[in-house]
């Protein structure tokens, strides 16, 4: 295998003399996104740079504690982003439950990938640790924010369902049983469709990394097939926990249906 | 049947004393917003009520599991809800719901027959008109063979003829069966023709016999 290609900095320069040239062609067409798109530029690489010396210094030094601090920032930013995504109003008890589900969630699929399947010695070694979290925490956070505007969002615009099927006899499970199913699938539904497109509409991010970095494609894709299904577990764990436990907080003990007009 | 004493919700209602009987036919009328609909909400606990006591059999409502409330005593919203799927699924769904066995064709074309409903069984209910589903939500209800019926103007969606029919074949099976009705309407020809007793909501709760 060849050696990395190091990108110099003059190489970093002429990526963005690339996005340069996007700003051109956006402000003759008069879109008027330049300001997001130079945001989003120079917030990227700021907070890549900062990463990329944060992991280097946890790679020399080593600590269970620093491992355990950086995951808790991930998760407490994830959770975070999760209410900050959500157009609707989210109650107390929604955000207790999406905190639950999101930690739950992860932490025990975090916990069997690491130490069942890859089996990492010492368990805390950042090199895979942080990466692996990322991509467990960052696709249940996408799943389960989608998860949460469906569920509200149905519960809204189907109130009148949901109350009628109260009036019927129904329990509160029952009565919300479709929009749960909804909630889930739609929360789920991405990450199968991408399992679906993966090797042959696109090669995923850790796989094309791995690659470029000289690593056989063949071991690149057994490391691609275990996060995958580390992802779809940890996505519909985190997901069924949250509707399962959700869809509680719009009704109160009485089984009445609690949601302002 | 019902008993409330003192009961209080939001700024909506307040009713000092209110006895509804069992076994007849209760109007409820009064102007729009006056409370009517939330009268009935309160009934089978569908609504949380801020002040006050309301019994069903002499047992306090606060006493009485909410689900198991509502299976004997069944609601009908004003606007019918249909669920997506036929009319043979939207009739059962009640059952389905209140857990309890379902029943086979030749009861469910029995139940058309009652609610004046001349359609096939597989047809889907997206396709009926207003009335129709009011109709065919009206069956669900009867399906579940409740102790009380609330309903919330049951014939707002029918022509005069066939609201007449409808309530008359009601009525009849309220009084055969020995089970009680609490109706919300707005037409007069209703309140005169059947009621047994009318509760008019204003801003004082009034009762008379007929």
């Amino acid at each position: 295998m060849d050696k990395v290609i190091d990108l110099q900095l003059y190489q970093i320069i002429a990526s963005y003399i690339f996005i340069a040239i996007l700003l051109f062609i956006v402000k003759i067409r008069g879109i008027s996104r330049e300001k997001e798109i130079l945001i989003s530029a120079v917030r990227m690489t700021l907070q890549l740079i900062l990463t990329g010396y944060i992991l280097v210094y946890l790679f020399n030094n080593t600590h269970p504690l620093y491992t355990i601090i950086i995951l808790m920032i991930m998760e407490i930013f994830s959770i975070y982003n999760i209410f900050k995504r959500t157009k609707m109003k989210l109650s107390l008890s929604l955000k207790k439950i999406i905190a639950v589900s999101m930690l739950f969630g992860t932490l025990s699929s975090l916990v069997y990938f690491l130490l069942v399947v890859v089996h990492i010695s010492p368990w805390y070694d950042p090199r895979y640790f942080i990466p692996i979290a990322g991509m467990l925490i960052g696709n249940s956070m996408t799943g389960i924010s989608l998860g949460v505007t469906k569920l509200i969002d149905e519960m809204h615009s189907q109130k009148h369902l949901i109350e009628s099927a109260l009036m019927l006899g129904a329990t509160p499970k029952m009565a919300s049983k479709e929009i749960v199913d909804r909630s889930f699938d739609s929360a789920v539904l991405p990450t199968i469709n991408s399992m679906l497109g993966i090797g042959i509409v696109f090669l995923p991010g850790m796989m094309t990394g791995q690659i470029l970095s000289g690593i056989s494609p063949l071991t690149a894709i057994k490391y691609q097939i275990a996060i995958m299904l580390g992802i779809l577990g940890s996505v519909s764990l985190t997901v069924i926990l949250f509707v399962q436990l959700g869809y509680k907080t719009f009704f109160n003990n009485d089984d009445q249906l609690i949601i302002d007009e | 049947m019902f008993f409330l004493k003192e009961v209080k919700y939001k700024d909506i209602l307040s009713i000092k004393k209110l006895h509804i009987p069992k076994n007849k036919i209760t109007c409820i009328v009064g102007k729009s917003g006056s409370g009517k609909t939330t009268l009935l909400k309160l009934l089978n606990k569908m609504i949380p009520y801020d002040h006050g006591e309301i019994f069903y059999n002499h047992k306090l409502l606060n006493d009485v599991n909410s689900v198991e409330l509502r299976r004997k005593v069944i609601m009908l919203p004003q606007v019918p809800a249909i669920f997506p799927g036929s009319i043979r699924e939207n009739l059962l769904i009640g059952l389905k719901f209140s857990q309890k066995p379902f029943v086979g064709d030749s009861q469910l074309l029995n139940i058309l027959e009652t609610i004046h409903l001349n359609k096939d069984l597989e047809e889907d209910c997206k396709n009926l008109s207003g009335g129709e589903k009011q109709r065919v939500s009206l069956g669900r209800v009867l399906l579940l063979n409740p102790e009380v019926l609330l309903l919330d103007e049951p014939s707002s969606a029918l022509d005069e003829d066939t609201e007449h029919i409808m309530i008359q074949s009601l009525v009849g099976y309220t009084k055969k069966h020995h089970k009680t009705m609490i109706m919300v309407t707005h037409s007069k020809r209703i309140v005169t023709h059947f009621a047994d007793e009318i509760i008019t909501i204003a801003n004082t709760i009034t009762k008379r016999e007929v």
